[in-house]
């Protein structure tokens, strides 16, 4: 990420506006303006410049990685990120989850109408940074304004190839009994950025989001030789869902460690004052390896060289499928159950 | 953390497993009251480090769990109403009413907002001067300062758009509804701290008396349930039972004087029903004929919403520890988390939630 890519011009005002009007989704000369002068002028690369109705993308043979998501959030901008660098690292992740090198991602915007140019550049700038981040190119998109009031200022859809440059088959199908579970930080850290940010909670320490890409570390993963059976970031539902969803799907009991699972002090400050539990909420910037257990030490070396909080947290065990548990602070152990879905605070 | 970690201290609380282990000669069975005790009990698995004869029993100190089905119903309709923003703490958005909950209302179009203090209504009420704003006054003496201060600020400020759908509920008539039940198992209890902290520890010393029970006031952190399992197993062993304060860091015998005068002129003693336990005589607080006009039931006409329970369920028994989830034949079949029954499935605390999640995991 270099500096001197950030000395772009801000076109604003946009021909005039300072804000989205329905006429910027209209298919003419203002959609026109808004595409070349936010779009292909933050995004700017070669495919994005034959401005056809796709991409053409060459490929080397081999397996491909796909995957798609939506960006809903509520404020836009928040400590840490933006709608934009959540929308480039939220599906830069999901294909590194399957082991894949993130290589070309689509972009597609619904504005509502009255968002702010100037929104709207700083988000396009965030995927920017974002993209060149995680080594990866926006080469594709679409733009909808729809009418006020039917939109949360913005919504992003952004779909992602990446190269699969292993044989691995990594997936929950493979996880083992016996593996090592690690997480690649600590987590709770989106979700209560968010949560304080919209909610105008004001904490001791303030917190950010840990949003980042994470397909650097995966790959040194991968490289290292580690025989990795299965990734996943814990987004929402935070570590909670995620074990829950694995050790459903494998068909297998995941036995963690409370002590072990790192949080950050201002978190877990702010979780204890709403009620919130830390491992339910929701994290862009971190994810569980499930690895042979003969390579636990080697991968947590790994993980450790890209976040020295990283950690290894528990292990895979062949019995009641679908359990995960938890031994606690003092000795006890309890069931990590599924968050319902909504993060609640509790009355007592 | 400051003020937690202490209380979470591992050698600490061995010390007061190993004490606990070492005074107990038989079995007993304690209720721990508040949810928020269950919470830690639950959280931190001190069930499994307790001696196996020590039976801990969920009591019904949760408003989550023991929230009338009427009052929810009621809670849903007023939420359903387009010109009423319906304010209301975090959790209860997931209790089921009879049919559905707050998020479903919210879902279906409903203002439902979530609030972390009463107080922010007063915002809210202030900024929608054209709308109805109906705060979901729940909970035991613990949210009723909160609550009340509420009520005296918005009839200073003579906010006319602002009323409370009020459910307040009261510990010691509960408490005195499980023991003179002739069913009763339970032979002592953690009293919740922080409703004491409000109300000081008066109350208790005649239930303690006439029922022959220890009441130990306890606070929520692990190494407070033990320090209070700990003087209980001492009192019910030494053949005493007293009201004793294990939470002194927080609750004097006289309580929150300030705080009690306040919901003195607020609120009035009234018979409340109680999910899974029934309609229990001055066991709630209702606001006072002063303050009719914040009353949403009055303001708005609720008056034909009624919900009888499910009547197979056996909620009430299992609260009061007289029988376990496997003895009700709805258990696991009818009545489920995602479609609880009653009060011990409703909250994910409650006995029912809890076996329900074992059993899947054994049997799977």
């Amino acid at each position: 990420m270099s500096e001197p890519m950030f000395k772009l011009n801000c076109p604003l005002p946009l021909a005039g506006h300072e804000r989205v009007l329905m006429a910027h989704g209209g298919g003419g000369r203002m959609m026109s303006v808004l595409i070349a002068q936010i779009f292909r002028q933050a995004f700017d690369n070669p495919e994005l410049e034959t401005r056809h109705d796709g991409a053409v993308l060459t490929l080397a043979p081999g397996r491909l990685a796909m995957s798609t998501d939506s960006y809903v959030i509520r404020p836009l901008v928040f400590p840490g990120g933006d709608i934009g660098t959540l929308a480039v690292n939220g599906t830069v992740n999901d294909l590194a989850m399957c082991g894949a090198r993130p290589l070309y991602l689509s972009a597609a915007f619904i504005l509502e109408e009255g968002l702010e140019i100037a929104t709207l550049w700083q988000v396009a700038l965030s995927m920017r940074q974002a993209a060149e981040r995680a080594g990866v190119r926006i080469v594709t998109g679409d733009t909808k304004v729809v009418e006020r009031g039917h939109g949360d200022g913005l919504y992003i859809n952004t779909t992602g190839i990446g190269r699969l440059e292993h044989a691995l088959r990594i997936a929950p199908a493979s996880v083992r009994p016996g593996d090592a579970v690690l997480i690649s930080g600590d987590v709770g850290r989106h979700g209560m950025a968010v949560l304080a940010a919209r909610e105008n909670l004001s904490f001791h320490s303030p917190i950010e989001s840990d949003c980042a890409p994470l397909a650097d570390t995966v790959m040194a993963l991968l490289q290292q030789g580690i025989e990795v059976h299965c990734l996943r970031d814990a987004t929402r539902g935070g570590l909670a869902a995620v074990l829950n969803e694995i050790a459903s799907d494998a068909g297998l009991r995941i036995d963690c460690d409370d002590a072990a699972i790192p949080v950050d002090r201002a978190v877990r400050e702010a979780c204890e004052l709403l009620g919130l539990d830390p491992l339910q909420v929701a994290n862009e910037g971190c994810f569980v390896a499930f690895v042979a257990q003969r390579h636990s030490d080697a991968a947590l070396a790994t993980l450790r060289s890209f976040n020295p909080r990283a950690a290894l947290i528990g292990a895979v065990l062949d019995a009641q499928p679908g359990l995960v548990t938890l031994s606690t602070e003092l000795g006890g152990r309890r069931i990590l159950d599924m968050p319902m879905g909504e993060l609640l605070p509790r009355i007592c | 953390m400051k003020y937690l970690d202490e209380y979470r201290d591992a050698p600490a609380c061995q010390r007061y497993l190993a004490a606990i282990a070492r005074i107990t000669t038989r079995p007993w069975t304690i209720m721990e009251v508040c949810g928020g005790q269950t919470h830690a009990i639950v959280r931190f698995g001190l069930q499994e480090l307790l001696p196996p004869h020590i039976e801990l029993v969920h009591g019904p100190g949760c408003p989550v769990c023991v929230t009338p089905l009427e009052i929810i119903d009621k809670a849903l309709a007023l939420a359903a109403r387009p010109e009423v923003i319906f304010c209301s703490f975090g959790d209860m958005l997931r209790v089921p009413g009879s049919r559905q909950d707050l998020q479903t209302v919210r879902g279906a179009g409903g203002d439902v907002r979530v609030v972390y203090s009463a107080l922010d209504c007063l915002h809210i009420a202030r900024e929608h001067p054209h709308k109805q704003i109906v705060f979901f006054a729940v909970g035991f003496e613990t949210t009723a300062p909160g609550n009340a201060l509420l009520v005296a600020r918005a009839a200073r400020e003579g906010l006319s758009n602002l009323s409370l759908l009020v459910s307040h509920v009261l510990v010691p008539p509960a408490i005195e509804a499980i023991l003179s039940s002739p069913q009763n198992r339970v032979q002592a209890f953690l009293a919740a701290g922080h409703v004491c902290a409000v109300m000081g520890t008066a109350a208790y010393q005649p239930l303690a008396a006439r029922y022959h029970a220890p009441l130990v006031v306890t606070g929520f952190e692990p190494l407070d349930i033990l320090q209070g399992l700990y003087m209980c197993v001492r009192q019910l062993e030494q053949g005493r039972a007293e009201v004793e304060n294990q939470y002194v860091r927080s609750v004097r015998a006289e309580g929150n004087p300030e705080a009690q005068a306040l919901i003195a002129s607020v609120f009035g003693v009234v018979t409340r029903q109680w999910r899974g336990m029934g309609e229990i005589p001055a066991s709630g607080w209702g606001l006072s004929p002063a303050y009719r006009a914040f009353d949403a039931e009055h303001r708005f006409d609720l008056a034909r919403v009624s919900a009888p329970e499910p009547a197979e369920c056996i909620s009430g028994q299992i609260l009061q520890g007289q029988k376990k989830p496997a003895e009700c034949p709805a258990f696991g079949l009818r009545c489920t988390p995602q479609h609880p029954l009653g009060a011990t499935m409703v909250s994910a605390e409650g006995t029912c939630a809890a076996y329900y999640q074992y059993r899947n995991c054994e049997s799977a």
